[in-house]
């Protein structure tokens, strides 16, 4: 079976006979998850790079269509397990929308303040994977250490570290403990010195900037028409966050920056500059949580819904600004407990399919940088 | 008669002579000691691989390394759900691992399928390819379950007996 | 601009290949003919004041009942802030459409999706094969009419329930207990049951072999034979229940 696939991707390569074809992948060292890369190089400049997925395809969108509305918020989680808070809630969105309900302001702050928290941990998986990626190999357990402050954290909240099926159809499932408050502010001071920290450990150390600076950069033009979104389209130099223009939850009542990628180092949309975006929005996330914290309305968290809601038959979008980027529930409904179809778009796909167009010329350590500068996990890639 | 009185006052000796009382117990506190795991995190479950790789729950206090090769792995964890897909790289890699060689299959996906059931492109548990040694149920489970079932491992390293049999008794993938 | 305005700004430029805009409840789409496809998608992505640039997401959705699969197309523009969802109907049997990869890079990948999980095939599209599944995979999963086939090279889709072989191994231990009932002293040493879940450490499981032969003989065969014929719900700690007030 593995002949068939590298057989026709060979068939439209035809390397020469100085060139050979290796797989990247599906099990390699990068943690970004089980993605295959044949790719074809002259020594260390690869002509063309063409990404295999579905390693880790579940057949998500047709268990939506046999577990009912609620009965689909676990599955959401493995959609995206680096940020769970946000896949739940985007579902949680669009099932909301179908059946026309409010959520209580309440929810809307907690929903805001996981979702946030959850943005802080991916990106320190990030950075710290980027990191290891490039050869650092310190820098992980760091992040990993800081991770494991936050899923304490979330783990107080909701009972899981790591997939965490909090948001339900209209509110969210379990209220903020005693003391958390004063717990995630606690950990926020020691954020920001930490970050002061990372930045001078890896950010602007010379050899993590000579080899992302001007690697791979997406001009923004590219960045639209492949549809990137999240942290890829802002380092573009585009500044399109969801969370402020197509204000939904709690975002109104919060003043944040949306950093976007300037080319410090060198070109705007070169793989520094998605890095460094990440870096940033920690930062601002950070100020969202303060924010949310200081003004966190009293009140229930969760609306009236049937157990078993069946919403009227049509259609619903809902939208979340994950930590990939825009993440979209399309949820069509036809009437009955069960949904007619639940599609799932998120921009880990969207941002796999640039990287053919990118790799032409790259180094074999380029590629590897683009792909961690990109911040691609594959259980959104596959579904 | 004078190794023995060389080991006997040198540093450990205590630690030594009493836990090496058989050839076979001196062999496998190495290996149990020394467990290189393959990197092989798929899902969900992978990330809690990773932190318990990570400096709380520590991996490394048992020597235990990742190695992203087969080559050099004794150990395979398959941390994550197995698709139809992956599922004969799968048994290419378990084949390239050399013996003695174990599996521990991490998490419900990898166990049984876990909540993938009525999905067409899972496969019901990694053990319809390779055959497993320890289970560790969790969705995804803790670094400490994952710990132990790594000490469930040693354990079954510490039993081996090399003196009499030659091969480990293979277990059936079903 | 709203969905009106974008919907008779298109429907001014095209006509009859755009349909009306429907009465959905909730979210608004407007079908369109499939062969304007193209057309409809240049024109939206280059007109002043529509401006989508950005295509958001390509799917398909499968309807049996009237005998159509549904291409989603959602547009949006990022300097309008505003969205759109277009649709195309595609004959079931064979379903085609035009490819709008030329208009957006980002339709390249989703139509590949499209093909693969409904078997809408594009024409047009440079690179038409499957993405998810395997190269040989037959069917295509998102129909509403897929049938598993049983398995993939080899690797069956389903697995033994152990409860209903741990079940089975109960009765069979039941019925030898009750068959061996007149001498009560032998103590069943091989009723220890091995693990029925794999390879690894028999599952933990309450002394039934002791309780067996203290049941036989302080009561009147009968009662063995009324716990021998009870029905077995297959759980381990439903024999203790049930022999504890013998016991």
């Amino acid at each position: 079976m593995a002949e068939t696939v590298e057989r026709r991707i060979l068939g439209r390569m035809s390397p020469s006979d100085e060139e050979i074809v290796i797989n990247f992948g599906p099990q390699h060292p990068s943690t970004h998850g089980v993605i295959d890369f044949v790719t074809q190089t002259n020594g260390e400049i690869i002509r063309r790079s063409v990404p295999d997925i579905g390693y880790l395809h579940r057949g998500m969108e047709k268990i939506g269509e046999t577990v009912g509305y609620p009965g689909f918020m676990p599955f959401t989680d493995r959609i995206d397990y680096l940020a769970a808070m946000f896949a739940n809630e985007g579902y949680a969105m669009a099932v909301e929308r179908l059946l026309k309900i409010d959520v209580p302001p309440r929810a809307k702050y907690l929903r805001a303040i996981a979702g946030e928290l959850c943005r802080i941990s991916n990106h320190w998986v990030a950075v710290g994977t980027m990191a290891s990626d490039i050869g650092a190999s310190t820098p992980l357990t760091h992040a990993l250490r800081e991770r494991e402050a936050i899923n304490d954290l979330l783990e107080e909240l909701c009972g899981a570290r790591l997939t965490f099926n909090y948001a339900r159809i209209g509110g969210v499932s379990f209220d903020a403990p005693e003391g958390w408050g004063e717990k995630i502010l606690n950990y926020l001071e020691h954020l920001e010195s930490y970050i002061q920290e990372y930045d001078r450990l890896i950010s602007l150390n010379q050899i993590y900037v000579k080899r992302l600076a001007n690697v791979a950069v997406i001009s923004p033009d590219q960045a639209i028409a492949y549809g990137l979104c999240g942290p890829n389209l802002r380092g573009s130099g585009i500044s399109w966050d969801t969370r402020r223009d197509l204000a939904y939850g709690a975002y109104p009542d919060f003043t944040f920056d949306v950093p976007v990628g300037q080319g410090k180092m060198g070109a705007v949309g070169d793989c520094w500059d998605r890095y460094a975006v990440r870096v940033l929005e920690m930062r601002e996330s950070a100020k969202i949580i303060i924010q949310a914290l200081a003004k966190l309305p009293e009140g229930e968290i969760m609306a009236k819904v049937a157990r078993k809601p069946k919403p009227e038959a049509g259609e619903a979008m809902g939208r979340v600004e994950s930590a990939r980027g825009t993440m979209c529930y399309y949820v069509v409904s036809d009437g009955s407990e069960k949904a007619y179809r639940v599609r799932v778009r998120t921009g880990s796909f969207m941002a796999m399919g640039i990287i053919e167009e990118m790799s032409h010329g790259l180094m074999i350590a380029d590629l590897i940088a683009l792909i961690a500068s990109l911040d691609v996990v594959a259980p959104e890639i596959d579904r | 008669m004078a190794i023995t009185s060389i080991i006997q006052s040198g540093p450990g000796a205590g630690v030594l002579l009493t836990n090496t009382n058989r050839f076979d117990d001196l062999l496998n506190l190495a290996r149990k000691n020394s467990i290189h795991y393959l990197l092989f995190g798929l899902a969900c479950c992978g990330i809690e691989l990773m932190q318990t790789g990570g400096p709380r729950a520590d991996l490394d206090r048992f020597a235990a390394v990742f190695r992203a090769s087969p080559r050099q792995a004794d150990l395979m964890i398959v941390a994550g759900t197995l698709s139809y897909k992956m599922a004969e790289r799968t048994k290419l890699l378990y084949d390239q691992m050399a013996e003695p060689k174990y599996v521990l299959a991490m998490g419900s996906c990898a166990n049984c399928g876990g909540l993938f059931q009525s999905s067409y492109a899972v496969v019901k548990g990694v053990d319809k390819i390779i055959p497993v040694d320890v289970y560790v149920p969790g969705c995804p489970p803790r670094p400490e379950a994952l710990t132990e079932g790594l000490m469930r491992i040693q354990d079954i390293i510490m039993s081996e007996r090399w003196w009499r049999e030659k091969r480990r008794p293979q277990s059936g993938a079903k | 601009m709203n969905a009106q305005e974008i919907h008779s700004k298109l429907k001014a430029q095209f006509g009859d290949a755009v349909g009306d805009l429907a009465e959905a409840k909730i979210d608004p789409f407007v079908m369109v003919k499939s062969d304007k496809i193209v057309e409809i998608c240049r024109f939206a992505k280059d007109e002043a004041g529509l401006d989508f640039n950005y295509c958001e997401d390509v799917t398909g959705i499968d309807w049996p009942a009237r005998n159509v699969i549904e291409v989603v197309y959602h547009l949006f523009s990022l300097q309008q802030r505003h969205q759109f969802v277009l649709k195309v109907e595609a004959d079931r049997s064979q379903p085609s459409v035009p490819s709008v990869q030329g208009v957006w890079k980002a339709a390249n990948w989703l139509e590949r999706e499209v093909y693969d999980m409904l078997g809408v095939s594009f024409v047009g599209h440079p690179d038409m094969r499957r993405i998810l599944l395997p190269d040989d995979w037959v069917g295509h999963p998102l129909r509403k009419d897929y049938q598993e086939a049983g398995g993939y090279h080899g690797v069956t889709n389903t697995r033994p329930d152990p409860l209903v072989k741990l079940g089975q191994k109960v009765e069979e231990e039941r019925k030898a207990i009750a068959a061996a009932a007149p001498p009560p002293v032998a103590t069943p040493a091989t009723a220890t049951p091995s693990g029925g879940f794999g390879t690894d450490s028999p599952p933990h499981q309450p002394p039934r072999a002791s309780h067996a032969p203290v049941a036989a003989t302080n009561t009147a065969p009968a009662s063995v034979s009324a716990t021998a014929t009870a029905p077995a719900p297959a759980t381990a700690p439903a024999p203790d229940k049930k022999e504890s007030p013998n016991g």
